[in-house]
């Protein structure tokens, strides 16, 4: 089978892919078939693979659109060394209401003010105070293993509009 | 990339363009307000990462999962995830998911060393059965396995007890759990005679003091660390003492932070028993109603090949169990060896601070709840340390109420509902029962409706020595699911990978992705995950929840209920048990094994028509009746009327999970104290009915070294553990953009100066090396993981750098859990 065809396979189901990697080393009878993480090159367990150089941070500033509403945006900006401790949040020192009008960035989300008991409080609610349990810097490292998630405006947006493959991708 | 102008430019364009009628770009096609096509279909699930147990509301569409979002009605994490729990939408969507079987193949059948290729459910069940029967005739039931998990649901950790308790007859049934809180469970029963933790999530908001024992808290339970963080923050009483052997974000937020030397916390928890003590604030009438003092075992090895060195050399590696009764004053002269000197100078803690952390015990008025999670448990001495902290909450009487707590986290979604409670362990059966009680194996018999003398009493191969037996050639059919077991299990390319790639063995792997343990198996499974399934989870603080299915999975994947289900068709009870038991109950002839463990009159006892008509169900439309309430209530009469009682099935359908033991359809919040604990009749006070004297026991041991610390050769401590952005191995969550890109690549943590002194700098590419194996990795020295000198961390979730080859085997010689935080490397320039 020509190369080009098996990728363009391999593109349109994915689900297949082992199957197809599998099958073509056979077909080119070229020892046994591999599946293997898609993390890890194609070497044995027992070997060892060279390590990528650290992948520099996303710095751009530029914001990157939610996956749905409720995710909690990830940051663009360097943080190194950003001072997060029991007197101190460096995060908050742009973001909480009183600073955005000068430093321009994002105020932090309304559901920030509110306590576990679901009062709105006058400052930033203490449960919300570690920034980076939910938001975290980007690497430039590319993912590996592509993702088929769909928001939901590419599902409600299709000319269709009937259901497309059952969940079943195939 | 458009520019921001060059994007609103051609926004309005699109909306001239579909004014004037004319046909819309791309970009501008979606709709901007919610019509009928934007509703979505939101129901609750448990998140499938930690032991937390946070709430989730998933919204689907179009068989798909869209959103998700913190559930505002879960009392667990009210509306919060952490960023892994936000990001559950796309754990189910990687590229490589596994739609169908994959078996080893050479001219068309199967050979250990063929190629992967899809064969059909029936074929790989029929050669999976072949090499079952195979094992079974030649070497018995010694010779078949399966290594489960915290990750199974309540169900399908039962049901696979049942197929290889009563099916196969063979107790080689171990979750990963083992790797994980073994030494907890194993504490929690030697002490109280029940497992699991008498207090709840509630003490976060009562205590004036937390005290995190080795415990990062901060990335590995982000939530239950915003309840702290609330707790702290908003009332400047409240103290935090955080204890680890290397710094991490966990210290943001404490008011006593501590360094200490791996494995010296033993130390520090008797000096604090004996702080208490000398300075006359031990709650007398407390433990003279309440506690039994006891001498444990001293010098018991190290859990490693019974040859090793260190395992002949130890004196009860043979019988580390054992302990003898002592008084109150030969406990107390016990550990007056602990003074804060000694504890200061083995531990490397400055003084002050060991007085100020064993003050918060000692003063009575003071609420202290203890956290701890693999720094316990993952411990050549990791019972004991466990059973230590209880010590010190017992001397002052500091537990079962609101505030005081002695907490023992849990690092999988189903830790304890499955592994524990169903009781999936090599040793133990559901609601705390033990496979070498003859009692408990009959009153299972009855329950089961299996003929008696049928379950083994042999207690089985726990995870480490099934790797050792593989290894052994004398494990050889073995099952794994839920687990990626070849990244997770200790010295793996020595232990782990040869029983694996043995050619007596045949391994089997259920997945939903292609693991490293996926690729080093004979058989491939394709496994449904999460919402794929109904399902059911117990988290650390006794809480039971629910799920429906959700969504469909992909091409040919199915859950591992129906797995194991569909794979005891293939077995008579002829061929898989002995002769005496079916002539003694000739109604057992000719059955299939889903016949008398599956069709048994209880498990099948609810029709379809009690499935809710709003979800699918698809194991149960399989096999003809409600699987899952049928498992679940066979399985919850064994801990009903007992203090295990759970809620009847549908309830918990209906709520956000409950706390056991549920009476009169009452959670329990705290467990053995009058007025909090329906089974502490009144008068009573406090009552530890897990023992039949109704006390808990205090045990005596000293400290006793690592089985292996650095040296001239491998100068260094290695730690490993988890960060916040990856769950367990990253088969999930490196399938994340987000998550993958926050941190794409394990790197060593390691001091600045001890980088320099190898001539090393951030960023530099280094082999870490053990006597057992190496990984080739980066230095990071200023991230958020910053180990005093002499230590580096390394976390395990990248299958491109397998940390597991260099650790080491030694484990808990009681709990049988293995230490991966402490053995010695070197670091060597690349």
């Amino acid at each position: 089978m020509p190369r080009h065809v098996l990728i363009a396979l391999a593109a349109a189901l994915p689900c297949l892919v082992p199957a197809l990697l599998a099958a073509q080393n056979a077909g080119q009878n070229s020892g046994p078939a591999r599946l293997d993480s898609p993390f890890r090159p194609p070497i044995n367990f027992t070997d060892e693979t060279a390590a990528p150089p650290i992948p520099a941070d996303v710095t751009d500033d530029r914001r990157v659109a939610r996956n749905y509403p409720e995710q909690p945006p990830v940051i663009p900006h360097n943080v190194r060394d950003y001072q997060i401790s029991l007197n101190n949040n460096q995060c908050l020192t742009c973001h909480s209401r009183q600073y955005t009008g000068a430093s321009q960035a994002p105020m932090i989300s309304i559901t920030h003010y509110v306590n576990r008991d679901g009062q709105t409080l006058g400052a930033v609610s203490p449960r919300r105070y570690f920034c980076m349990q939910c938001h975290v810097p980007q690497t430039v490292a590319q993912p590996i293993v592509t993702n088929t998630f769909k928001d939901v405006d590419s599902l409600i947006s299709r000319p269709s509009g009937g259901p497309s493959d059952g969940g079943d991708r195939r | 990339m458009l520019d921001r102008r060059d994007f609103i430019k051609a926004q309005a364009v699109a909306a001239a363009a579909a004014a004037g009628g004319v046909s819309l770009p791309a970009m501008a096609q979606t709709s901007m307000i919610a019509g009928e096509d934007a509703q979505l279909k939101w129901s609750k699930a448990p998140c499938r990462f930690c032991g937390t147990g946070c709430g989730v509301m998933v919204a689907t569409k179009d068989n798909r999962v869209v959103a998700t979002h913190g559930d505002m009605q879960a009392e667990v994490n009210r509306g919060l995830n952490c960023v892994k729990g936000y990001f559950l939408s796309k754990i189910m969507y990687g590229q490589d998911r596994l739609t169908q079987p994959l078996l080893r193949m050479r001219d068309g059948k199967y050979h250990k060393d063929g190629e992967f290729l899809p064969v059909t459910w029936d074929q790989a069940f029929d050669e999976m059965a072949r090499q079952w029967k195979r094992a079974l005739k030649e070497k018995g039931p010694d010779a078949v396995g399966m290594f489960g998990s915290g990750q199974w649901t309540i169900w399908e950790g039962y049901a696979a007890s049942k197929l290889m308790r009563a099916g196969f007859r063979t107790n080689n049934l171990d979750p990963n759990a083992r790797h994980c809180m073994a030494s907890a469970a194993v504490a929690f029963i030697r002490t109280f005679g029940m497992d699991e933790p008498m207090g709840c999530y509630d003490d976060f908001e009562h205590a004036d003091a937390f005290v995190l024992w080795g415990s990062n808290m901060a990335e590995m339970h982000p939530i239950l660390w915003t309840r702290i963080s609330d707790r702290r923050l908003a009332h400047n009483h409240v103290k935090v003492a955080v204890l680890s052997t290397f710094e991490h974000r966990s210290f943001e937020l404490a008011d006593i932070p501590m360094i200490f030397e791996p494995g010296t916390d033993l130390a520090i928890l008797n000096f604090i028993a004996n702080h208490i003590i000398k300075t006359g604030r031990v709650n007398r009438e407390f433990v003279e109603k309440h506690c039994n003092f006891r001498l444990g075992q001293k010098d018991i090895g190290y859990g490693l090949r019974p040859e090793n060195v260190l395992e002949v050399r130890a004196a009860n590696a043979k019988d580390p169990t054992d302990s003898k009764p002592m008084s109150f004053d030969e406990f107390a002269a016990f550990v007056s060896d602990y003074t804060v000197d000694k504890a200061a100078e083995l531990s490397k803690v400055p003084k002050e601070r060991l007085l100020a952390l064993a003050e918060l015990y000692a003063d009575p008025k003071t609420k202290v709840m203890s956290l701890w999670t693999m720094g316990f448990n993952q411990h050549v001495r990791g019972v004991w340390v466990n059973h230590m902290v209880y010590n010190i909450h017992l001397l002052t009487g500091k537990i079962s109420e609101p505030g005081n707590s002695p907490f023992s986290l849990t690092g999988q979604p189903s830790a304890c509902g499955t592994a524990r409670e169903v009781g999936t362990f090599a040793h133990r059966l559901p609601a705390d029962m033990q496979v070498n009680n003859p009692v408990h194996r009959s009153h299972v018999e009855e329950g089961w409706k299996i003929p008696k003398g049928l379950l083994p009493g042999k207690i089985g191969y726990h995870a480490v020595l099934m790797d050792r037996m593989l290894k052994d050639g004398k494990l050889n059919a073995f099952w794994i699911m839920v687990n990626n077991n070849l990244q997770a299990a200790p010295n793996t390319n020595t232990e782990t990978y040869p029983g694996y790639r043995n050619p007596d063995n045949f391994i089997v792997v259920s997945d939903a992705y292609p693991t490293v343990t996926a690729a080093a198996a004979d058989l491939i499974l394709p496994a449904a995950m999460w919402v794929e399934k109904e399902g059911a989870y117990g988290n650390a603080e006794r809480r039971t929840h629910f799920w429906h299915q959700l969504v469909n999975a992909p091409g040919e994947a199915r859950s591992d209920l129906w797995q194991l289900m569909e794979f005891s068709k293939r077995f008579t009870t002829d061929e898989v048990w002995p002769k005496e038991i079916l002539d003694a109950n000739p109604d057992f002839r000719g059955k299939t094994l889903f016949d008398v463990l599956y069709r048994n009159g209880n498990v099948d006892r609810f029709p379809l028509s009690e499935i809710s008509p709003e979800y699918e169900n698809r194991e149960s439309k399989a096999f003809g009746f409600y699987v899952q309430k049928g498992l679940f209530e066979e399985y919850a009469s064994f801990g009903r009327g007992h203090g295990h009682d759970l809620a009847p099935f549908d309830q918990y359908h209906e709520v956000r999970g409950l706390r056991w033991p549920v009476v009169d359809g009452k959670e329990t919040r705290w467990r053995y104290r009058e007025g909090l604990d329906p089974f502490v009749k009144e008068g009573e006070g406090v009552k530890f009915y897990g023992n039949p004297d109704g006390k808990a026991n205090v045990f005596a041991f000293p400290y006793e070294p690592p089985a292996e610390s650095p040296d001239k050769d491998f100068d260094l401590w290695l730690v490993t553990g988890r960060v916040l952005e990856h769950w367990h191995s990253g088969s999930m969550t490196m399938r994340v953009p987000e998550l993958y890109k926050a941190m794409p690549i394990a790197m060593v943590f390691m001091h600045p100066d001890d980088a320099k002194d190898r001539g090393l700098r951030r960023g530099s590419e280094v082999k870490v090396v053990s006597r057992r194996g190496e990984i080739l990795t980066r230095v990071e020295t200023r991230g958020r993981n910053r180990p005093p000198r002499g230590v580096v961390f390394v976390p395990w979730f990248d299958s491109a750098r397998l940390i597991n080859k260099v650790t080491l085997d030694a484990t808990d010689p009681i709990s049988k859990q293995t230490d991966f935080k402490k053995c010695a490397v070197k670091i060597v320039a690349a």
